[in-house]
């Protein structure tokens, strides 16, 4: 691009590709109304005492200090902290040794493949459903492990207030890892033959090729992978609602649930705009160290 | 003859009916045996006047339903009625005129006289205008008990709450649960609002709720209160349901001794061929503070630029509080009317306990009429989290009540 720019006759940069401009004022309109406005206007709302409707009377960090006062939110957050690193670390850990198992070329890989990845295909609340049921220690696991005897046995992750999220981990981890493992398979499928060959010859055993060579070729899908993981966590709601509803207590709960009964339930739009915003700012401090390293090493090197 | 002119004025109805018949639909939370029954009675005499009654149940509780109810208003998908809870939720959407005004129907219906109590009427009035029908009282402040839970263990039905205490080892040694209890957070709220009342006497409640008085919350009073509640935590310890009606149908069946609800609990012993005074107790109050809360339902109607809508909105609301719907109603609900000048002999003896209330004036605000949408929801954040954690002492729970109420608005 640089290159070209030298010529006595400079083109107008704005005009050049003009068409290609043009097409793309809608999707920029979008993003700059949806996105970008809408992010405004909710974190300039949150500094009101808005209620059930919205109105413009600020009252400073009043939201705010009101939201890090409350033992909800901050149980909240612990959850998030735990689901969302125990799930990160699962979720691609299992998903990449599925995909490797699967890439071993066993026979019926079509079929297995379809039983991994037919869970992505439910919704977060029939996924919560069946989990709620399959834990119910009067009708679940528990029941069935003391019909076959072992009466002493106890698992009701979900009524134990201390464990309560790993309850809903483990469904959050059935219903994501098939999609990672067939992120994972298609990386996997584009790693060349030679290399594996290569590695045979100068004799590496397969699981260190995996590790050293395989992984960090595939470092764009791993990156697509933890997008993904990494959105699915900060919004997780429907799971949580469908499996305990926050409880026992207030011990499963998560900050998507307090926006959302702050906002509609309690009828105080500034209070759940306060926490929005919180969970906005949570994700901003994740992504732009990311972003850094990721877009901003590579115009150095 | 009176047939005669029934079947005339049916004719007549109908007719009219027939050159502008409208759908309405109506939304509301009314969705366990005893609620659907009575939601029956309004459709089918909206039904006779020639109009439709387009169903639209929402299920779950009044926590999921306002939501959906709230949203669709101000989203501009308005349905043609809708209950809430009459009070502080509906204020700033009348406030913002998308309610229909009712005052001429009110006044052609002498409402402002037949209203008993007349909170009631003053819950649904903004600026001297009114915008609901209140259709039936809905009192917390009742325990249901289970003469055979009692039975099998060898005691006497309690009559007042320390009794009940009491009682609680010889049905646990029985393999009972001497408390129901759903996990609903209003259940955990509204189980605390009656203990407060019962326990802590209808001075501090209004000092507390009415006065916002945070000293009064953190007082040796409310301590007392707190100090109930624990013992309540324990007594239901194992009770494990999580909707209001299957901690009911505990009661119902003898499993558990007795549930702290409020009066619609009746429509479920109702559906169970249950009678007051055979299979089941109440008491009002806890058998300790005979008060009972006026809250109850409203119906409010969306503002609709279509008249013929208009006209079908306005003839529900007079049918709602009109005498017959009133009784079929409430005789379903287990709810009070809210006329005062309707015949209720049918009533059974809860619901007749209550009534005599009414009529002594022993009667209080309710937690909506009181306290904001906001100000309820963290309070039952705060019980829920109370119920469920049996290391949440009663000093630490109080301390945080205190800090509640003192930022009430």
């Amino acid at each position: 691009m640089a290159t070209s720019s030298g010529t006595s006759k400079r083109p107008v940069r704005l005009l050049r590709n003009l068409n290609a401009k043009i097409a793309s004022i809608p999707m920029v309109a979008t993003a700059l109304v949806i996105f970008i406005g809408c992010t405004a206007w909710t974190i300039l709302y949150s500094f009101t005492d808005s209620k059930l409707l919205p109105r413009l009377n600020f009252v400073g960090f009043e939201q705010y200090d009101r939201l890090w006062g409350t033992r909800r939110w901050l149980v909240s957050i612990e959850n998030l902290a735990w689901y969302g690193v125990c799930s990160l670390v699962l979720t691609l850990v299992i998903g990449f040794t599925l995909a490797a198992l699967l890439d071993r070329k066993v026979r019926f890989e079509n079929t297995f493949r379809t039983i991994l990845l037919y869970p992505f295909a439910l919704s977060f609340i029939v996924t919560g459903l069946v989990w709620q049921w399959i834990l119910n220690p009067d009708f679940g696991v528990q029941q069935v492990v003391r019909n076959w005897g072992w009466e002493g046995f106890t698992f009701d992750p979900l009524y134990n207030p201390d464990i309560v999220i790993f309850g809903i981990l483990i469904a959050g981890i059935w219903q994501g890892s098939g999609l990672i493992m067939v992120i994972m398979l298609a990386g996997l499928r584009g790693i060349d033959e030679d290399i594996w060959k290569a590695a045979r010859v100068d004799g590496i055993p397969t699981w260190k090729t995996y590790v050293v060579v395989i992984i960090p070729m595939m470092r764009p899908v791993f990156v697509t992978a933890l997008v993904l993981i990494a959105s699915g966590i900060v919004k997780v709601y429907d799971l949580v609602v469908a499996q305990t509803s926050g409880g026992p207590g207030i011990a499963s709960e998560v900050p998507a649930k307090y926006v959302y009964d702050k906002m509609f339930a309690s009828q105080n739009l500034a209070q759940g705009f306060a926490a929005s915003t919180m969970m906005l700012v949570s994700v901003i401090i994740i992504l732009i160290p990311w972003a850094y390293l990721e877009f901003g090493g590579k115009k150095r090197g | 003859m009176k047939t005669f002119s029934k079947l005339l004025t049916t004719a007549a109805f109908l007719t009219a009916g027939a050159t502008h018949a409208t759908e309405l639909e109506v939304t509301h939370w009314w969705t366990s045996g005893g609620e659907a029954a009575a939601v029956t009675e309004f459709a089918n005499a909206f039904n006779a006047t020639g109009n439709t009654w387009i169903d639209g149940a929402i299920a779950g509780s009044g926590g999921t339903a306002r939501p959906i109810i709230i949203s669709r208003i101000l989203g501009g998908d308005p349905m043609g009625a809708t209950q809430l809870n009459h009070g502080r939720q509906a204020e700033e959407l009348v406030e913002a005129g998308l309610m229909l005004d009712l005052t001429d129907i009110a006044t052609e219906g002498d409402w402002a006289n037949v209203v008993n109590p007349t909170s009631l009427l003053d819950a649904c009035t903004l600026d001297g205008k009114i915008y609901c029908v209140p259709v039936n009282i809905h009192s917390w402040q009742w325990i249901w008990l289970s003469n055979k839970a009692y039975a099998d263990a060898g005691v006497n039905t309690p009559t007042n709450w320390d009794e009940f205490v009491a009682a609680a080892p010889a049905l646990e040694a029985a393999g009972k649960v001497p408390l129901a209890m759903g996990q609903q957070p209003w259940q955990s709220n509204g189980a605390f609002g009656v203990m407060a009342i019962a326990i802590g006497g209808q001075d501090l409640w209004n000092k507390i709720n009415v006065d916002k008085d945070s000293d009064a919350a953190a007082g040796p009073e409310m301590a007392k209160v707190f100090e109930a509640a624990v013992t309540a935590r324990e007594m239901a310890a194992n009770s494990r349901v999580q909707d209001w009606n299957q901690a009911t149908n505990m009661v119902i069946t003898g499993e558990a001794g007795g549930q702290i609800m409020g009066d619609w609990a009746q429509g479920e012993f109702q559906i169970a061929g249950q009678t007051a005074g055979e299979e089941y107790e109440c008491l009002p109050g806890l058998g300790v503070n005979e008060v009972i809360s006026t809250g109850g339902d409203a119906f409010y109607f969306p503002k609709s630029d279509d008249p013929d809508i208009t006209a079908a909105q306005k003839e529900l609301a007079k049918l709602m509080i009109s005498q017959e719907v009133q009784v079929a109603f409430n005789l379903k609900k287990g709810s009070l009317p809210v006329r005062g000048d309707i015949d209720l002999s049918s009533a059974n003896d809860c619901m007749k306990k209550g009534l005599e209330i009414l009529a002594a004036g022993n009667v209080m605000l309710s937690g909506d009429e009181v306290l904001s949408a906001d100000t309820q929801g963290q309070i039952e954040d705060l019980m829920v989290e109370f119920w469920n954690d049996p290391s949440y002492s009663a000093a630490d729970a109080q301390a945080a009540y205190a800090a509640i109420i003192a930022d009430a608005d």
